[in-house]
């Protein structure tokens, strides 16, 4: 193979990877505070750049994706709120929540499209409301509040489908793209023989800010150790005076938060559809468990890795079966190795398996 | 003896009475969804066996489908006749191990009949359940349930990547399935009824098996790995042989239900190994109660009719994306254990008794 033609391989993989190595940090982030796999964390990535691609239509793509970078950030926080703290009382967050997606289904539908345009909405509005309300009620009165694992997986799990089929309903089955951040589809730059789109050095570098503003959030900030403190010990943390349900709720708000902005960098190039989360999340939980899971700078190790041997086997693999290589990783990592290749085994003993 | 059988009579009384009700009411073009979801049904009872006793999560169940349906499809309409010659084929044929048929351009084609099919894909299924489970069965909660989703996003890789096996459009023109002479799975409209049957039949002794598994000394053992895996390692159960065996027959199960439903319509695409269609088998599952056999069953006749019969409409995922989560946040044990149906039932029940005493009077 000539030396150009690896370099280009080794970019690209290194492109992918950093996403990988995003997601995974996004389900580390989440494990670390409330030992729950979110099945959701492709879906994130999705909704960013779907919102990003709906605003940049009107807005300057830079508002577009720091509004949609925000608002994914909101529905995190919602999720985490609505379905995982299994709150007893009453939550106006889960009410409007609720409503909204209720709301969603006569909207769209069309149940009502032949009066106009406000009695639609006001029709909507009168169908939604009392069953978001008896939602709420039924959560206030029934509600179990005992976590198992089999259970928050098919809870997370539902929030995926359920995230995905709103986004199906809102957009639709289309591939979508943002505009590139600079250049074009055709423009690139050439690096010792390689030729990269400009959108790559995007791609490189916000996954760079991100890992590394991670890392000094957690370092160096009062609520960064807070949280730090939640995964090592969350009765002794509760104890320090640390409120460890909004920590949960945090890192809701910041996995979201980051796997919206890598939706948006990495749109431009591999184009965004609804259903594209569950093959992300997979990818990303492969790269967790190859880095160890909650160790964050194993993922990114373990997402590049994953990245460039993705590139290479396109060159000796026919093209279809790419997605399965990552999986069947996993699956090796996972039956001879399941702390990681980072991960300390001793460790990983006092872990469920 | 017969009281371990009575729900069995039951759900037969109800299938029958279903029949008649459909046949006497002209209402017989439900029986095409009430077929398919019987066998879909087959998949569904098996994971209950995995889930509900075994204890163990599988998000990859519609990877054995497809491996029996595809299997069997396959065989089925492969061309045999540049593999031996024609005398050799007709002498096989003579033996059922072949089968002569006509492809859709007219000519007659040899390919093996659908009995060796049904048993070569049992068999793959089996091998391929032990060489996953395994391994897999070492993993536990979020591990177990991403390594089999895993396996079911893997087989439907492939079956979308091999042309051999049609790729996105998958295989056609699946021959009918002569179980006995006389008796056949096919989509033909006169034989409704006897496939409605037939497909129950099935369902019926997959029940069957599975109930004499649980009330011998694996079903008891099962039940022990689910209340407390160390407790019942400590007695001497050999717990990881016993939830393989479990997986194994829950993926014969799926294989099974894949093989006969692919015969009955006449093909199979690679959208039956999606994740969707797993994570909706374990929706069913967690609906009916997870270790509730016969609730299981209800729902997962009663969600994938109404699914089939296209009820959902475009919310067709959405609605089980929602029951998941409803279920799982209010009546974890399946909903026909919530409070107000409970209650409901026991209600029922007194207002009985007391008839039956003033009747006694």
């Amino acid at each position: 193979m000539e030396s150009n033609i690896v370099l280009q391989y080794i970019l690209s993989g290194i492109t992918q990877g950093s996403i990988y190595a995003i997601v995974a940090i996004g389900f580390n982030i989440i494990y670390n505070t409330t030992g729950i796999i979110n099945f959701a964390q492709g879906e994130f990535l999705v909704l960013g750049s779907m919102i990003a691609i709906s605003l940049a239509s009107f807005l300057p793509l830079a508002l577009a994706v720091l509004i949609a970078c925000l608002a994914t950030t909101l529905v995190g926080a919602a999720l985490e709120l609505v379905f995982i703290r299994g709150l007893k009382k009453w939550s106006p967050v889960r009410v409007v929540t609720l409503f909204l997606l209720i709301f969603i289904i006569p909207f769209r539908s069309g149940l009502f499209d032949g009066f106009p345009f406000l009695a639609n909405m006001v029709f909507c509005v009168l169908i939604a409301a009392p069953i978001a309300a008896g939602i709420e009620f039924l959560f206030k009165r029934f509600v179990k509040s005992t976590s198992n694992v089999l259970r928050m997986i098919i809870i997370t799990i539902g929030i995926s489908i359920l995230m995905r089929e709103v986004m199906l309903h809102v957009w639709d089955e289309k591939n979508r793209a943002l505009p590139f951040f600079t250049g074009n589809e055709v423009s690139s730059i050439d690096i010792f023989g390689a030729m990269i789109s400009p959108q790559v050095l995007w791609v490189l570098g916000v996954s760079a800010v991100i890992v590394v503003g991670l890392n000094l959030f957690f370092k160096f900030t009062l609520i960064g150790k807070a949280m730090l403190a939640c995964s090592d010990n969350k009765t002794a943390a509760s104890l320090c005076g640390i409120n460890v349900k909004w920590m949960v709720t945090l890192s809701f708000m910041i996995s979201a938060g980051i796997g919206a902005l890598a939706g948006c960098v990495t749109s431009p190039l591999t184009q965004t559809q609804y259903n594209m989360g569950s093959t992300l999340a997979i990818k990303g939980f492969a790269v967790a468990v190859l880095g160890g899971l909650g160790n964050s700078t194993g993922a990114v190790v373990a997402g590049l890795m994953l990245g460039v041997l993705e590139a290479f086997a396109i060159s000796i693999m026919p093209n279809a079966y790419i997605e399965a290589i990552s999986i069947v990783i996993l699956l090796v990592i996972l039956f001879f190795k399941p702390s990681g290749l980072f991960g300390s085994a001793e460790a990983s003993r006092l872990k469920e398996f | 003896m017969l009281a371990r059988y009575k729900p069995l009579l039951i759900v037969l009384g109800i299938v029958v009475l279903i029949q008649l009700l459909l046949s006497l009411g002209g209402w017989e073009f439900f029986f095409t969804q009430l077929i398919m979801s019987a066998y879909y049904s087959l998949v569904v009872i098996g994971l209950t066996l995995l889930m509900g006793y075994a204890g163990q999560i599988s998000l990859g169940h519609a990877g054995f489908f497809a491996i029996g349906g595809y299997t069997s499809a396959l065989l089925t309409t492969i061309d045999l006749s540049g593999l031996w010659d024609k005398g050799t084929l007709s002498l096989l044929s003579s033996l059922f191990i072949t089968m002569e048929q006509k492809d859709p351009y007219g000519n007659i084609i040899y390919s093996f009949s659908p009995w060796v099919a049904f048993v070569v894909a049992i068999l793959i299924a089996v091998g391929v359940a032990f060489l996953i489970g395994i391994p897999v069965l070492r993993l536990k909660g979020h591990y177990l349930a991403m390594a089999t989703l895993g396996f079911g996003i893997i087989i439907q890789t492939v079956l979308l990547g091999t042309t051999a096996l049609g790729a996105a459009d998958g295989i056609s023109n699946v021959p009918d399935f002569t179980l006995v002479p006389g008796i056949q799975i096919t989509d033909r409209m006169a034989d409704r009824v006897m496939n409605y049957y037939i497909a129950w039949f099935f369902v019926l002794l997959g029940l069957f098996l599975i109930i004499n598994l649980l009330n011998s000394r694996v079903g008891r053992a099962l039940r022990s790995i689910h209340g407390n895996e160390e407790a019942a390692n400590s007695l001497g159960i050999n717990t990881s042989r016993y939830k393989l065996y479990t997986f194994v027959l829950s993926a014969v199960l799926a294989a099974a239900g894949g093989v006969f439903l692919t015969h009955y319509l006449g093909s199979i695409g690679p959208s039956e190994a999606g994740v969707i269609k797993s994570v909706r088998y374990v929706a069913i599952v967690a609906v009916g109660g997870m270790d509730n056999l016969f609730g299981t069953l209800l729902m997962g006749n009663l969600l994938n009719f109404l699914s089939l019969r296209g009820y959902f409409g475009t919310f067709d995922e959405a609605v089980f994306g929602i029951i998941l989560i409803g279920i799982m946040l209010f009546a974890p044990k399946g909903i026909l254990r919530i409070k107000g149906i409970k209650y409901l039932s026991s209600f029922i029940r007194e207002k009985l008794a007391v008839f039956k005493r003033e009747k006694e009077k």
